[in-house]
């Protein structure tokens, strides 16, 4: 694959790294030859966290397969956004079927490579949060079952926000859609066990499972990197703030990423063969309101009556921590 | 070699001489002695340099296959009934990327009420979705079908389904001659797959189309359908010269007088009655006709080989001018007639044709051959309605009492 050379867009350390850092220690994205698997031009919103992290996951990916990575990707907003025919913005081999095979497409993909004989190249499978806890679970969890050589990534921007921004059951509790409005004796989403699929995932044992956010680009590209460096079913769950979905500004996307990890709401994680092997730490706890606050789905929360709803994220957070040890009580 | 072998067996291993890449698939009745087959052939190696995928539905199955031939590997499943219907958004997707994967579709009904005997209403179901479709008359041909299957669906870059009756034809075993794995080496090309995803050559697949260009690929989709027929025939002349059988013509011609197979066969004439039939009741009605032919009345047998493409003009060729003509169909358009029936009277549409729908067989209803005698009997008499039901058994199932439903018999 050729790589084209793109103008040196330094945005800070935080961002991108590297300014401040070694050569080796550098991030892919500072570098001036990085892949470019996902390319500009492409039609996502502005502030789309999904381009953001599908950006980083497949440049990671990529560099990590020795540029021999092949990608099938689920219906939703990043395969919208990229391929609008005769447009494509994508630079590896890549397919789109339909909304819920994407495992099974690269499960087949993976048995045709083996068949070949062609054990160098990879296979990476994406998916937004239906394609993925919904619509596609049975796929995936096939494609997990079966311990198929798959990098499964779900940007999970809790919703179906291709679709216009209806509930998916990424949802989470009290969040306003178009088809759970704020509206009536429970306002928005209803309040119910939630579907964590990191947690499913981890109760098929594969190998490797992670959470991530586009908060921390750099754990992310890390997490990549240990994912394609193993073998068999693997699964990453990355947090993507939909500023049209969420009712954020495109400018706090990356904010509220962090909001949700320091505020112990979304627990970024590593776990192999079903145990958690790494978490990590909140440094700063935030209170949910810094998450909350900044979305217009939650506006009816701090409205009088929001309260109890309010008390319950406190209390998810309080869990989460407690659950995952994100404050490093018990080290 | 001729042998005695379950219809489902002559099919397995037909499919493994083809050498296919991957073989993917959820089971099913009727189908699934012919997965069992493989799935045996892959762990002993007689299936080799192919991965066999278990998966979790028949909607991975196809999705599963869609991804090993756009890797490019050739690429087989097998399924029926609810299976088909559980994978048909998958199956319209195949062929809409042009996929040539080859699927055994073991016809059976569709529920509810469930039932898991033959019909051919769940390959019909899905005559618009982009797939070949051949239809097998006995195992010999459910057998060579699928090399035929192979080569078309290769070479035009469109997936096939073989359709073969349940049971009737996949559980009963029957003489049958099957291509050695080094007849088929000959005879089929090496799979090269038109489109690929290749780390070296990168391609972008199923890329979303607006409704500026939408129009012109699904144009396109239908002018490579009507270039099928030519490559059905074609690739059923090649196989008639290597192995000295008739398989995967798109109308198979009887001889008017011993009602054996005859491609050369002259066209029904004014005064015959033609019964056109697909798959299995093609045999029993060579055997009901035999008799009436014996005793003189002049009955005309016209197979369909192939559904999709529909041959409308090998139809219209083998029934000349034909008066008279009785298509026994085993799927019903609820509340319009059958659905074999619809399509060769779109054929025959401006000629003098009259046509008439016995609907026969569903859910595995046995066709009798005295049944089939008493309706060309009564087609003589100019006494057959435009749609009936054979052997339909009136006030024999209660009736909800809705309405003022009356069965046209």
């Amino acid at each position: 694959m050729t790589t084209v050379h793109i103008p040196f867009l330094q945005t800070g350390t935080l961002a991108v790294g590297g300014r401040l850092l070694g050569e080796d220690d550098r991030s892919l994205q500072s570098q001036a030859d990085r892949p470019s698997s996902l390319t500009k031009g492409h039609r996502a919103c502005q502030g789309c966290a999904e381009a953001l992290a599908a950006r980083w996951v497949m440049d990671t990916a990529v560099e990590a397969a020795d540029e021999k990575l092949i990608v099938a990707n689920a219906t939703g907003c990043l395969e919208v956004f990229s391929t609008l025919y005769p447009e494509s913005a994508w630079k590896p081999p890549w397919i789109h079927s339909l909304f819920a095979n994407a495992a099974a497409v690269a499960t087949g993909i993976a048995a045709s490579l083996h068949s070949q004989g062609r054990d160098d190249v990879r296979v990476l499978a994406q998916g937004g949060d239906g394609g993925t806890v919904d619509i596609g679970l049975a796929a995936v969890s096939g494609m997990f079952e079966r311990n198929d050589d798959v990098l499964y990534v779900c940007y999970d921007n809790q919703g179906y926000m291709n679709t216009g921004v209806q509930r998916s059951s990424a949802t989470p509790a009290s969040a306003r859609t178009a088809t759970t409005p704020a509206v009536g004796r429970q306002p928005g989403a209803p309040v119910g066990q939630g579907k964590s699929m990191p947690k499913i995932a981890m109760a098929h044992e594969i190998p490797y499972v992670a959470t991530a956010t586009v908060a921390d680009l750099r754990d992310l590209e890390t997490k990549v990197r240990t994912a394609m460096s193993i073998h068999g079913a693997r699964y990453l769950h990355v947090l993507v703030p939909c500023p049209l979905g969420w009712g954020s500004s495109s400018s706090e996307s990356i904010n509220l990423s962090r909001a949700a990890v320091q505020s112990g709401i979304f627990p970024v994680l590593e776990a192999r063969a079903g145990e958690i092997t790494d978490v990590q730490r909140i440094r700063q706890r935030m209170d949910v309101e810094a998450y909350l606050r900044p979305q217009a789905r939650f506006a009816h929360l701090f409205k009088p009556g929001g309260e109890d709803a309010l008390e319950r994220w406190r209390a998810l957070a309080d869990a989460n921590i407690r659950r995952y040890d994100l404050m490093g009580e018990r080290s | 070699m001729r042998e005695v072998l379950e219809g489902s067996q002559a099919v397995a291993r037909t499919v493994a001489r083809c050498r296919p890449g991957v073989v993917c698939a959820y089971p099913i009745s009727p189908q699934t002695h012919i997965v069992e087959a493989l799935s045996v052939m892959a762990r002993t190696g007689e299936l080799s340099d192919c991965e066999y995928v278990n998966v979790e539905s028949e909607f991975s199955a196809m999705s599963v296959s869609i991804g090993s031939s756009a890797a490019g590997s050739r690429t087989y499943t097998a399924t029926a009934s609810q299976g088909l219907l559980y994978m048909t958004e998958a199956v319209f997707n195949a062929a809409g990327m042009g996929l040539p994967i080859v699927m055994t579709v073991a016809n059976r009904a569709i529920g509810a009420p469930i039932n898991i005997w033959n019909d051919q209403s769940d390959a019909l179901a899905l005559r618009d979705s982009g797939w070949l479709q051949l239809y097998a008359t006995d195992n010999q041909e459910a057998a060579d079908l699928h090399v035929i299957a192979f080569a078309v669906a290769e070479e035009l870059g469109m997936p096939a389904m073989v359709c073969m009756d349940g049971f009737v034809l996949t559980h009963a075993s029957d003489v049958v001659e099957l291509a050695s794995a080094e007849e088929i080496d000959a005879f089929l090309p090496a799979f090269r797959p038109q489109q690929v995803l290749d780390v070296d050559h990168p391609t972008t697949i199923g890329t979303m189309a607006g409704p500026e260009s939408f129009t012109e690929t699904k144009y396109l989709q239908h002018l490579r359908f009507l270039d099928a027929t030519e490559v059905i025939e074609s690739w059923s002349h090649r196989f008639r010269d290597a192995f000295g059988r008739e398989a995967g013509c798109l109308v198979s011609r009887y001889d008017p007088d011993t009602l054996e197979r005859d491609h050369a066969a002259p066209p029904a004439a004014a005064e015959d009655i033609a019964l056109v039939a697909m798959g299995s009741v093609v045999g029993t009605l060579q055997a009901a006709l035999a008799p009436m032919r014996a005793e003189g009345e002049r009955v005309r047998l016209v197979g369909i080989q192939s559904f999709r493409p529909f041959p409308e003009q090998a139809l219209r060729a083998a029934l000349g001018e034909c008066r008279d003509v009785i298509v026994i169909d085993r799927a019903l358009e609820l509340g319009a007639g059958g659905v074999l029936t619809g399509n060769v009277g779109r054929a025959l549409a401006g000629t003098r044709s009259r046509i008439r729908s016995v609907i026969a067989g569903l859910g595995g209803r046995p066709i009798l051959e005295a049944s089939l005698q008493d309706v060309v009997r009564r087609a003589r008499a100019g006494e057959v309605g435009r749609l009936e039901f054979l052997d339909l058994k009136e006030g024999g199932v209660p009736l909800p009492p809705v309405g003022a439903t009356e069965v046209a018999r």
